[in-house]
């Protein structure tokens, strides 16, 4: 944040810049929870090789 | 929304090109040895589930293997696993399987980009590709090394604990080491240094769920070719994501910062 002359949002209070930027790292959470840990079948069963070969919990 | 977008678009990019990469070694580095295991526990896997022995021995008939896959490695006694062996809709082998790998490193790729543009961008961002080089190290060492040194990348058809157990101590182990390395790298501070260390090793020394079997008709090779084969495609996944990461970030902000001003 001291670097604001190279941040991505110029013109951004530092409020919403930390707001943003949680939502978009919650985002990427959501997503990489879902394809990952979901326990529905169909979703486990589509990433199947996927989550071995990230090693994560499976089965 | 401006920074919002800006960050989901270059998480976009970088986990496009990065998940496609990943998708690419796995077929050659990973999947085969899966597929090669799901034969095993065909063959062998009557102990640990009653469906083995009822298929029919023809490993490669449609979408068998990869429903019996989804069954074996419950370390459940047989009479808990009976009922519940419905498994559900699941891709055919063969393009279908590979169709569907492709889109979940692509989806998950952005997924973990998206985390890492969001992090790095509080730390003052990813300048350049060299950054993103140690950025994707960083995130290898969260979300690879730390967690599979208690749960290694596992088989089908391998004994394992119960599921949601290991899943919460790999989220655990994957938090308490992302912040012990945050604050290593960004808290000038021997305590919080200290303080570090011990969150990078706590999750270990209360150990991994383990299951109460290690025996398996997996081969010892052919796991081990599989935790390799995980760890260096992960591992170049990763080094790849930050990389693009700083170069699409770079192009954003139209200015190469130098190394020395911003990393550390």
């Amino acid at each position: 944040m001291n670097t604001a002359s190279v941040s991505l949002g110029t013109s951004v209070s530092s409020q919403s810049r930390i707001m943003q930027l949680a939502m978009a790292a919650l985002l990427g959470i959501f997503v990489v929870g879902f394809v990952g840990f979901s326990h529905v079948d169909a979703v486990h069963n589509a990433a199947h090789d996927y989550r071995h070969s990230m090693a994560f919990p499976c089965h | 929304m401006n920074l919002f977008r800006n960050v989901v678009f270059i998480a976009a990019i970088a986990g496009l090109v990065a998940g496609v990469v990943l998708a690419c070694m796995q077929a050659y580095a990973t999947v085969p040895l899966i597929l090669k295991a799901e034969v095993y526990e065909k063959a062998g896997g009557g102990h640990q589930h009653d469906h083995a022995a009822s298929t029919n021995s023809n490993a490669m008939s449609s979408a068998a293997p990869a429903d019996n896959a989804m069954t074996s490695a419950a370390p459940a006694p047989a009479e808990t696993a009976a009922p519940a062996e419905d498994e559900g809709w699941a891709p055919a082998d063969g393009f279908e399987r590979f169709a569907f790998n492709v889109v979940a490193n692509i989806v998950t790729g952005i997924g973990f980009a998206l985390i890492l543009v969001a992090v790095s961008e509080f730390a003052g961002g990813i300048g350049n590709w060299r950054q993103g080089v140690f950025w994707g190290l960083a995130g290898f060492a969260v979300f690879t090394l730390a967690p599979g040194l208690g749960l290694p990348p596992e088989l089908p058809a391998m004994p394992a604990a119960e599921l949601l157990p290991r899943q919460i101590w790999w989220i655990s182990t994957v938090a308490a080491t992302a912040i012990g390395l945050g604050l290593i790298a960004f808290r000038k501070s021997l305590p919080l240094a200290i303080l570090a260390v011990v969150l990078i090793v706590a999750p270990h020394i209360v150990g991994a769920p383990q299951p109460e079997s290690f025996e398996t008709t997996i081969p010892e090779g052919l796991h081990h070719q599989f935790v390799v084969a995980v760890t260096l495609t992960d591992l170049v996944f990763w080094l790849v994501l930050g990389a693009v990461v700083g170069v699409v970030r770079g192009r954003f902000t139209g200015t190469a910062t130098s190394l020395r001003g911003s990393f550390a």
